[in-house]
């Protein structure tokens, strides 16, 4: 699947690249006869020129494959619509949501809310359960990279609470937590809490000993180890964990929502699902996906600014 | 003749999986304030072992080091070590990498500003004043390796350790490395210990060079002493048949009386 389509993206890189160079050194031509009579450099033979056409060429070879790859996967959309008439095709999901999201945030009732307001109260759970893991995750991961007493005590126990699917935890803590909101922030917690504890916990285990030799030779004290060594070596295998975890979160949020209710992306999902309404739930996996994609992508930027390497 | 590091029947017995590793056995080594001195053997024969025995990193299984006539015991600031990587670390620049140490061995007694031009004074003794504001990733290897003796020059400790400092270097960045390193070492009256595997530069660089025997339990095996007047210029000495044949005598010792052992790898 993936040579695939990476034999698809360097063929259609090929194929675009010479057309985009030969549209553009076309152009000069046109440029001498506006111009004074004195011989100029043409345009496009310049430094902003050479960039300029540098940059157009990059741009198509970059958009094009996606912009291919999105086009293929709506028409196929668009094919499966026409054989299936219980799915709606592309043009009328486009309809729906444009009417959708022209009223995002309307409230008639707790049973009916625009579709900002689920989006809103979903990444609100996700933003509790998963603050809440991060703040037990984290240091829990720094203490088992640490001391390894820790983490040969802790490791039977992670490994088997954490391949159990997040949804086998929703009934403890429906039995314990009482009500449906907290329950599904606990959901959220203690599924998307391991990423991060183990990551934690490696990125210590590998910080490299010449950078603990250092520490011992400066005879630096535990404060300063920490905030010089410890905590920038780790921080990017942190940034791993939370990554991580935020997916499974916002992954697991959907699920949880279906089944214990209320305002959020996941139980609107299965309210329209009641309606019969399929153009709103196609609606609802693109805003899922694209929600997802952002937060990653916010993760990853973040990241990036704290990798030394 | 005044001893400043000495070492006594030391040795070094690490536990392995597989049992006992004698590393070290019988070390006896004196050396004086302000002497250069070249460790040297195959590799796997301890002479990082032992520096890192010097370095307090590790502690002797038996015998004593002594440092001014106070036992060695554990690592500490008045040992000043350039790892063989450099081990800068990456999210500080150059200038902050080396005043963590100035920090904390000048930090009680000195202020804040004289903290600073402590630090860029020894960034300056090392050239690399226009280099203070960048980190490890955007300089040459070179340059780390620099910095790397700076942070443990600003110590002003007793005795400078290196473990093979420009090992990773090519060889002309090593040459220049090789001179200004003799030129910091001749304004500081630095004691300094090194380990090398690099014949040339311990004949260039050192007093005495301390040839050691192949492991397991590598001991001192021979020392020459290396009675090149000072200021040295390796291009004269290219000529310089005396420096010929303490050259041949190091090459000697390691290849026809200590024959790299076949298993070693």
């Amino acid at each position: 699947m993936n040579a695939v389509t990476l034999n698809e993206r360097s063929l259609s890189d090929v194929m675009d690249a010479p057309a985009t160079v030969a549209l553009a050194t076309q152009k000069p031509p046109a440029l001498p006869g506006v111009t004074a009579p004195v011989r100029r450099t043409p345009f496009l033979e310049t430094e902003t020129g050479k960039r300029l056409i540098e940059g157009t060429t990059n741009l198509f070879k970059n958009a094009i494959p996606p912009l291919l790859g999105m086009l293929l996967f709506v028409a196929l959309w668009a094919l499966i619509a026409n054989t299936n008439k219980s799915i709606p095709g592309p043009i009328e999901t486009w309809a729906s949501a444009v009417e959708l999201f022209s009223d995002p945030f309307y409230k008639n009732g707790p049973n009916d809310m625009g579709i900002g307001w689920n989006i809103l109260n979903s990444l609100y759970r996700v933003a509790i359960g998963f603050g809440a893991a991060a703040a037990v995750g984290i240091p829990l991961g720094f203490m088992i990279g640490r001391f390894d007493f820790l983490n040969r005590m802790t490791a039977p126990i992670i490994s088997i609470l954490r391949p159990v699917s997040p949804l086998a935890w929703l009934p403890i803590g429906l039995l314990v937590l009482q009500k449906a909101e907290p329950a599904s922030i606990w959901v959220i917690f203690i599924s998307s809490i391991w990423p991060m504890v183990l990551n934690t916990a490696a990125g210590v285990q590998r910080i490299p000993q010449d950078y603990m030799n250092v520490a011992r030779v400066l005879n630096l004290s535990e404060f300063k180890v920490f905030t010089k060594i410890l905590f920038p070596a780790v921080l990017p295998y942190v940034l791993t964990g939370v990554r991580l975890s935020i997916g499974v979160a916002w992954l697991v949020i959907i699920a949880a929502e279906m089944l214990t209710g209320g305002v959020g992306i996941g139980f609107w999902v299965w309210d329209e699902w009641n309606n019969l309404n399929v153009a709103h739930i196609i609606i609802a996996i693109f805003v899922v996906g694209i929600v997802g994609l952002l937060l990653e992508q916010v993760l990853m930027l973040i990241a990036k600014r704290f990798n030394y390497e | 003749m005044e001893k400043y590091v000495q070492i006594e029947n030391a040795s070094m017995v690490f536990s392995t999986k597989k049992g006992k590793f004698t590393a070290l056995t019988d070390i006896n080594l004196n050396v004086q304030q302000g002497e250069f001195i070249a460790l040297i053997g195959h590799s796997g024969c301890g002479k990082s072992t032992l520096l890192n025995l010097v370095a307090g990193l590790l502690d002797a299984t038996d015998g004593v080091l002594l440092l001014a006539n106070r036992e060695i015991k554990g690592p500490g600031p008045e040992r000043g070590v350039v790892f063989q990587n450099h081990s800068l670390l990456p999210w500080l620049t150059a200038f902050e990498n080396v005043y963590l140490a100035v920090e904390k061995v000048f930090g009680g007694s000195e202020s804040k500003a004289q903290l600073k031009a402590r630090t860029a004074a020894t960034l300056e003794l090392v050239g690399l004043t226009h280099a203070a504001d960048k980190l490890p990733g955007e300089i040459s290897g070179g340059m780390k390796q620099r910095v790397g003796i700076a942070r443990a020059l600003a110590m002003e400790p007793k005795v400078l350790l290196l473990d093979e400092p420009f090992g990773a270097l090519d060889a002309l960045t090593r040459a220049h490395l090789q001179d200004e390193l003799m030129k910091i070492v001749a304004a500081t009256k630095s004691t300094v210990i090194m380990v090398t595997h690099d014949v040339d530069e311990a004949v260039l660089l050192s007093d005495r060079i301390v040839m050691m025997t192949n492991g397991p339990a590598a001991t001192i095996g021979e020392i020459l002493s290396v009675d090149l007047p000072r200021p040295r210029e390796r291009l004269k000495l290219a000529h310089d048949p005396h420096y010929h044949d303490l050259r041949s005598n190091v090459l000697e010792f390691l290849y026809s009386r200590q024959m790299r052992p076949k298993e070693a790898a």
